[in-house]
C-alpha cells in the first residue's frame, strides 16, 4: 500500500481480515501512524480536540496487523515489470499486489510560502493555523468550498474576523446546487463572515490577499482552499494512465495487480455510469475495502458502484449527502423547509434520482432516499407525485 | 483483530466461539448512518439528530461479520469492535 492513511489501512485491514498472511508494507510521506483529516478543519482547527483524538487505530490495533510500516518517506517511482516501488530514502520495495493511495495535495497560490499563508490538508497545518487564530485575529479565506466554509465556520467560533472569498457567484452551486449555496452563504452572513462572491484572487501578498483588480484584502493570515491536486507526480512515466488522478477502470484497477484507491484514484462507477474522482472520507474506506478483495480474489472480482456519501459541519448546520450531486439537472425540496435550515433536497440527474442532501431531518427519511440513490430509482415514480406541480 | 476466521463475506459461519464487544465514541459520531444501513440489529440512530445508538453490545457470532464492516466503515471512526 503506497498511501499511509484511511484508503491504505482500509485495504491493508481487509487484506489482513479476509485471510492474507503474507507480507504487507504501507509506505506513507507523513511521520504519524494513520489518522483521520475531516476533524482538522472541526474539532483540532477549533481546539476541541487534541491530535490524540485523530489516530485511525490504536497502536495495539496495527501492531496486530502485521504490518511493515515504512512512514515518513514519499514513493518516489514505480517499476511496473520490475514490480517495485522506489522510496526517497533509496529503498526499493518490491510488491505482487499494489494499492496506490497518495491522496491528493492543495492546490497553492503565487505568493503563498510565507509565515502568513496556510493550506488545511495535514494534521501539521491544522495546528499551525489553530495556533495563529483567536479573537481579533484577521483570517481571510480563499476559496468557499467545503473545507474552507468549514474553517471559516469555526474561525468564527474562535473570535477571529473572518473575509471569505470566493470566485463564484454563489459558494458550492456545483457541488450542491444554487439554493442550497444560498442558504450556506445565508448563514455565513448570519454568522458574521464577511462573504465576498465573484472575487478573483492573484496571489497571497504582503498584507494579506491582492485581488486582480488590485485590491488588498487585508488579513494576518490566509488559508488557501481552493481545491486539490492528485499526487501523481511519482507515477509519471510508470506507463500507468494519468489524467484528473490516476485512471482505473470499473474495479478500480489502474494495471494487472494495481489498483487505486482513495482521492487520488479516479474510476468508472459503474452504478452512475460515469468515471468519478471522490474526495471523501468515506469513500476513502470503501475503495481501500473493495481493492483489497479484488486483489485477494482475482477470479471473483467485483465492480467498485458505491453511493457517495460526505457529510460537513457549517456552524449548527450538518449537511449529510448520498449520492453523485455533482453535474446534477435539477434539484428539488422535497421535504422540510430551506429557509429553516431543516430540509431534505433530491437530485435529478437524466431520469434518474442521483442523490440527496438533507439538513437537519430524521434519518430514516434521509436511508429512505439513500436507497432510492442506491436502486437508480425513476425521478418521475421518486418524486413526481410529490410534487405534482413540478416545485 | 487478529485475523482468524479468513475471508468475511458475509453470512458465513466464522466467529463460532469468538465474542465481540463493540464499542461507540458517542461524541466523534457524525450520524451517517452508514452503520444501521450495514447492521440494523446492532446500530440504530437517535430520531433527533441521528446519532447512533447501540443497541446490541455482544452481537450474536452470525452478525460479527457486519459489525467488523460498519467499524471500518464508519466516516468517523466510531465505532471499536474487540473480539475475544
Amino acid at each position: 500500500m503506497v498511501g499511509g492513511s484511511a484508503a491504505g489501512l482500509a485495504a491493508a485491514e481487509t487484506l489482513r481480515r479476509e485471510g492474507y498472511e503474507g507480507a504487507l508494507t504501507l509506505i506513507g510521506d507523513e511521520p504519524y501512524h494513520p489518522y483521520d483529516r475531516p476533524p482538522l478543519s472541526k474539532q483540532i482547527l477549533g481546539g476541541q480536540w487534541e491530535p490524540d483524538r485523530v489516530p485511525l487505530r490504536t497502536p495495539a490495533d496495527l501492531d496486530a496487523l502485521g504490518l511493515e510500516l515504512r512512514l515518513g518517506v514519499a514513493a518516489t517511482g514505480l517499476d511496473l515489470a520490475g514490480r517495485t516501488v522506489a522510496l526517497a530514502d533509496g529503498v526499493r520495495v518490491p510488491y505482487d499486489g499494489l494499492v496506490i493511495a497518495t491522496g491528493v495535495r492543495p492546490r497553492r497560490l503565487p505568493g503563498d510560502g510565507g509565515e502568513r499563508a496556510h493550506v488545511l490538508r495535514t494534521l501539521d497545518d491544522a495546528l499551525a493555523l489553530r495556533d495563529r487564530l483567536g479573537p481579533g485575529r484577521r483570517l481571510a479565506v480563499v476559496g468557499a468550498g467545503f473545507l474552507g466554509a468549514e474553517a471559516a465556520a469555526v474561525a468564527r467560533g474562535l473570535g477571529a474576523e473572518v473575509t471569505l472569498l470566493e470566485p463564484a457567484p454563489v459558494p458550492l452551486a456545483p457541488a450542491v446546487g444554487e439554493r442550497i449555496g444560498r442558504m450556506l452563504a445565508g448563514a455565513h452572513h448570519d454568522h458574521g463572515v464577511d462573504l465576498r462572491t465573484g472575487v478573483a484572487v492573484a496571489e497571497v501578498a504582503d498584507g494579506g490577499v491582492r485581488l486582480t483588480d488590485g485590491t488588498l484584502v487585508e488579513a494576518d493570515e490566509v488559508l488557501v482552499a481552493i481545491g486539490s491536486v492528485p499526487n501523481t507526480g511519482w507515477l509519471e512515466g510508470s506507463g500507468l494512465t494519468l489524467g484528473d488522478g490516476l485512471e482505473c477502470d470499473e474495479y478500480s484497477a489502474a494495471a494487472p495487480g494495481v489498483y487505486g484507491a482513495g482521492d487520488v484514484a479516479r474510476w468508472h462507477n459503474p452504478l452512475f455510469g460515469t468515471a468519478m474522482r471522490i474526495e471523501h472520507r468515506t469513500n476513502a474506506t470503501e475503495q481501500g475495502m473493495a481493492v483489497a478483495r479484488n486483489l485477494l480474489r482475482p477470479d471473483e472480482r467485483r465492480p467498485f458502484a458505491p453511493v457517495p456519501y460526505f457529510w460537513s459541519d457549517q456552524y449548527d448546520v450538518r449537511i449529510q449527502a448520498h449520492g453523485y450531486l455533482r453535474g446534477h439537472d435539477e434539484v428539488a425540496v422535497v421535504e422540510g423547509d430551506l429557509e429553516a435550515r431543516k430540509f431534505l433536497a433530491v437530485y435529478r440527474s437524466g431520469d434518474r434520482v442521483a442523490g440527496v442532501l438533507a439538513v437537519g431531518m430524521p434519518p430514516k427519511a434521509v436511508r429512505t432516499w439513500r436507497q432510492a440513490v442506491a436502486t437508480r430509482a425513476a425521478w418521475r415514480d421518486a418524486v413526481g407525485e410529490l410534487l405534482p406541480e413540478g416545485a | 483483530m487478529s485475523g482468524e476466521g479468513g475471508g468475511s463475506r458475509k453470512g458465513e459461519g466464522e466467529g463460532k466461539g469468538v465474542t465481540m464487544r463493540v464499542e461507540v465514541d458517542v461524541p466523534k459520531c457524525v450520524a451517517s448512518g452508514q452503520c444501521v444501513m450495514i447492521a440494523p440489529d446492532v446500530f440504530d440512530q437517535n430520531e433527533e439528530d441521528g446519532i447512533v445508538v447501540l443497541l446490541d453490545e455482544q452481537p450474536a457470532p452470525e452478525l460479527h461479520a457486519d459489525v467488523r464492516e460498519s467499524a471500518v466503515v464508519c466516516p468517523a471512526a466510531a465505532i471499536r469492535v474487540v473480539e475475544k
